[in-house]
């Protein structure tokens, strides 16, 4: 005879939030867009992410900090599988996406990345044109069904990125002679080019000047209409303008997420108020 | 390209024994006056430790051999080139009256020349006088006597000069200073050495090619159809034109060059995609090095390869389906030429594969390309230029080649593009235009050297086309 488990979801609930005691506060939203549970990475011998769960809402920028090498930027990557491409790198445990878990055997990761976008530290245009910038990834994905279309797209996606204006009249000359922040910008224009669902962004400022910056940061907030965006930085006052949630990583666990300015008015745990008030970092 | 005033055998091993015996003895000198130097400036009289030196003891070491050996060894090149015309000089002066009245130069260069072939040993124009056998012993000894003088001079100053830099050793004495110019001197030399040949060997080809000029029009060399460098001796020998038309060897050369190419680009360069791109780090650690070993391998065994597997093989399955092939075929020499070639496209396109950052990569897999996607559409572009380099070099390479050519691709200058026919190349015909015993005043074998200039000038320029890519391509992610 079969006994039946079903627990009632409430229990169920508390015990997968039990599994979570290393994080301090509430890693759950209502209306989550990603959900990571129990994420471990391995590099080799190294240990680099050590059973982190979050999720990450809907329309809500998610701001994840800590010191270098505690596993921020890794974590990032493991959400559309661009770890996929480093050799010795192993990841355990769910990531799911509109509930679908990522790292399924049978799921291809290509459509993947076309829903989860990634914007980088460095602006790495490829050596093309501005428009063959921005309309590679519709063209790979065969997203337009004429050249009015494609250029339509293009038109639109260099608008959100509050760059079309700058480059209306050159979009045949190389990506790469623009400058630094243009360059991001055009970066943010070709991943927003292919409607993604969620944008991460691995310090997508560490390389710009602050007016570029600015720019960036403004242009960030106002995609959140449109995307989820989980972005990476270094600097604390970023994080605190233009994120609603903010996660700390420290040594390749997550030690504390919350609504940012808890965060940063009322940190829970010691390390997190000593990264924030500068005791270390 | 004249005989006259070649020293003959004899005396240049004579002047090479002594000479290398005395480079020989001056380095042992040199050695000597290295520890000399440093010993004295270790036990330099009132210096209390080694800080107190201006440059360290081995420095001194360096500047007392430096003394030893350079102006010695000046003094040897500068003798030795001076002393024949010296002697020779001395000789005209005592020759008997009788032997040189009357005679013109020409005539007189020929008796000196007899007395230099009597000396050594050697047979001369015509009888052998008393006068003769005389003045020939008298210039023996005058060379003689000049060697010695030679060694004993040469010796002497190295003493000289050695005991002068060992007195120039004092604490202030800036030896560290002085070694590092006269080592910047060393390879200043060494780089002219190297400039001045390049331009020996272009003027070598460059004047004899005028020379050919001056017998065969540039215009039926550049566009003549008919390659038959044979010229009649008699009048009633057969097929003997001397017909100097280049253009079926550069026909033979570009068609050889294509086959080899179509071979060697599309293997290499998937090869490199492959080995960058796709294989594991073990396998490419271990592919790599396998692959690179195929450009170790010397040509001439690739050309029996080509001669005795591939052409055979080649003419009998064309005899299979029906067709006609020549047993030395462009097609076997091509095919093998472009096995040869394969290494070196792939070695190059694989460093510049390579250096094509990640980010770019990374940027197109993030927005869902797969990786043959992320090559054809990124990577590639980005190494173009890198890899067109890498081709163009090839091409140079091929179409130099001539070992596999010789012994798989024959003699016979047709005009065909059909590559299952004998043809031949450029190299081909440099090669067998000055094999053997040749004469250097007959338009056949100044050919060659026609041949050389217009295939150096090809090659240079491909050379410097190639170099202009790879240069574009360094500043693209600078």
């Amino acid at each position: 005879m079969i006994v039946e488990r079903t627990a009632p979801a409430e229990e169920m609930f508390q015990v997968i939030h039990a599994n979570f005691g290393s994080t301090v506060g509430d890693l759950t939203v209502a209306e989550p867009r990603m959900t990571a549970r129990n994420v471990n990475v391995h590099y080799a011998d190294k240990h680099a992410i050590i059973d982190v769960s979050l999720d990450i809402g809907c329309h809500e920028v998610i701001a994840l900090i800590g010191p270098s090498g505690c596993g921020k930027s890794t974590f990032l990557r493991c959400l559309n599988r661009m770890n996929d491409t480093i050799e010795s790198c192993r990841v355990s445990g769910e990531i799911r996406l509109d509930g679908q878990d990522i790292y399924d055997k049978n799921l291809d990761v290509v459509p993947l990345r076309a829903r989860v976008g990634m914007v980088f530290q460095k602006p790495n245009p490829f050596p093309k044109s501005i428009y063959d910038n921005v309309a590679y990834g519709p063209r790979i994905h065969g997203l337009a069904e004429s050249q009015t279309a494609l250029d339509e797209m293009v038109e639109d996606s260099l608008r959100r990125a509050g760059l079309w204006d700058e480059v209306k009249d050159r979009l045949q000359q190389p990506g790469t002679g623009l400058s630094g922040g243009q360059q991001q910008r055009l970066c943010i224009a070709r991943t927003i080019a292919v409607s993604p669902e969620v944008i991460l962004m691995d310090e997508p400022c560490s390389a710009l000047d602050p007016i570029a910056t600015a720019k960036i940061e403004e242009l960030i907030d106002e995609l959140r209409q449109n995307f989820t965006i989980a972005i990476v930085t270094h600097s604390m006052q970023q994080a605190a303008r233009v994120s609603q949630r903010t996660g700390y990583f420290h040594l390749g666990r997550l030690i504390e997420v919350g609504k940012t300015d808890e965060i940063f008015t009322n940190p829970q745990h010691k390390l997190t108020e000593d990264y924030i008030t500068g005791r270390f970092g | 390209m004249g005989t006259e005033n070649v020293p003959t055998n004899l005396h240049i091993d004579n002047f090479i024994m002594q000479s290398t015996t005395l480079i020989l003895i001056l380095l042992v000198l040199m050695a000597v006056a290295f520890q000399l130097g440093c010993r004295r400036a270790y036990n330099l009289p009132g210096l209390g430790c080694i800080c107190d030196l201006h440059s360290l003891p081995v420095y001194h070491g360096f500047y007392t051999a430096i003394w030893c050996g350079v102006p010695a060894l000046l003094l040897l090149g500068v003798w030795s080139s001076v002393q024949t015309p010296i002697v020779i000089n001395l000789l005209m002066d005592d020759l008997p009256v009788m032997m040189t009245a009357g005679l013109s130069q020409a005539e007189l260069s020929l008796v000196l020349n007899d007395i230099r072939n009597l000396a050594y040993g050697n047979i001369t124009s015509g009888e052998v006088s008393r006068e003769l056998m005389a003045v020939a012993d008298h210039y023996n000894q005058l060379q003689q006597t000049g060697l010695a003088v030679q060694s004993v001079m040469v010796i002497l100053l190295a003493l000289i000069t050695t005991a002068l830099g060992w007195r120039f050793i004092s604490p202030e004495l800036r030896a560290r200073n002085k070694v590092e110019s006269v080592l910047r001197w060393l390879l200043l030399i060494s780089s002219t050495i190297a400039i001045l040949c390049t331009l020996g060997i272009i003027f070598a080809v460059l004047f004899e090619s005028v020379r050919f000029f001056e017998m065969v029009p540039l215009t039926d060399f550049l566009f003549g159809l008919q390659w038959s460098p044979q010229i009649a001796i008699r009048a009633d020998q057969v097929g003997s034109s001397g017909a100097f038309g280049a253009i079926p060897l550069f026909a033979g050369t570009l068609l050889i060059s294509f086959i080899a190419m179509l071979v060697a680009v599309p293997v290499g360069l998937m090869a490199a995609i492959y080995l960058s791109e796709y294989a594991s780090q073990r396998l490419r650690t271990y592919a790599k090095p396998l692959l690179e070993i195929l450009a170790g391998i010397p040509t001439v065994v690739y050309g029996f390869f080509a001669a005795l597997i591939v052409a055979p093989m080649i003419r009998d399955s064309a005899a299979q389906f029906g067709v006609d092939a020549s047993s030395e075929s462009a097609l076997a020499a091509g095919l093998v030429m472009g096995i040869m070639l394969i290494p070196f496209i792939s070695s190059l396109s694989d460093d510049v594969i390579n250096a094509v950052p990640q980010a770019l990569r990374d940027a197109s897999y993030a927005l869902g390309a797969t990786r043959s996607e992320t090559i054809r559409q990124v990577v590639i572009p980005a190494a173009l230029p890198g890899i067109v380099g890498g081709v163009l070099l090839a091409a140079s390479r091929a179409i130099g080649e001539t070992m596999i050519v010789v012994m798989a691709a024959g003699l016979s200058a047709n005009l065909t593009a059909n590559p299952l026919d004998s043809v031949t190349t450029v190299t081909v015909q440099i090669v067998t235009l000055l094999v053997g015993d040749q004469e250097f005043d007959s338009p056949k074998t100044l050919a060659a050297f026609a041949l050389g200039l217009l295939l150096f000038l090809v090659t240079l320029v491909l050379n410097v086309i190639a170099l202009r890519v790879v240069r574009k391509y360094r500043e693209v992610y600078e």
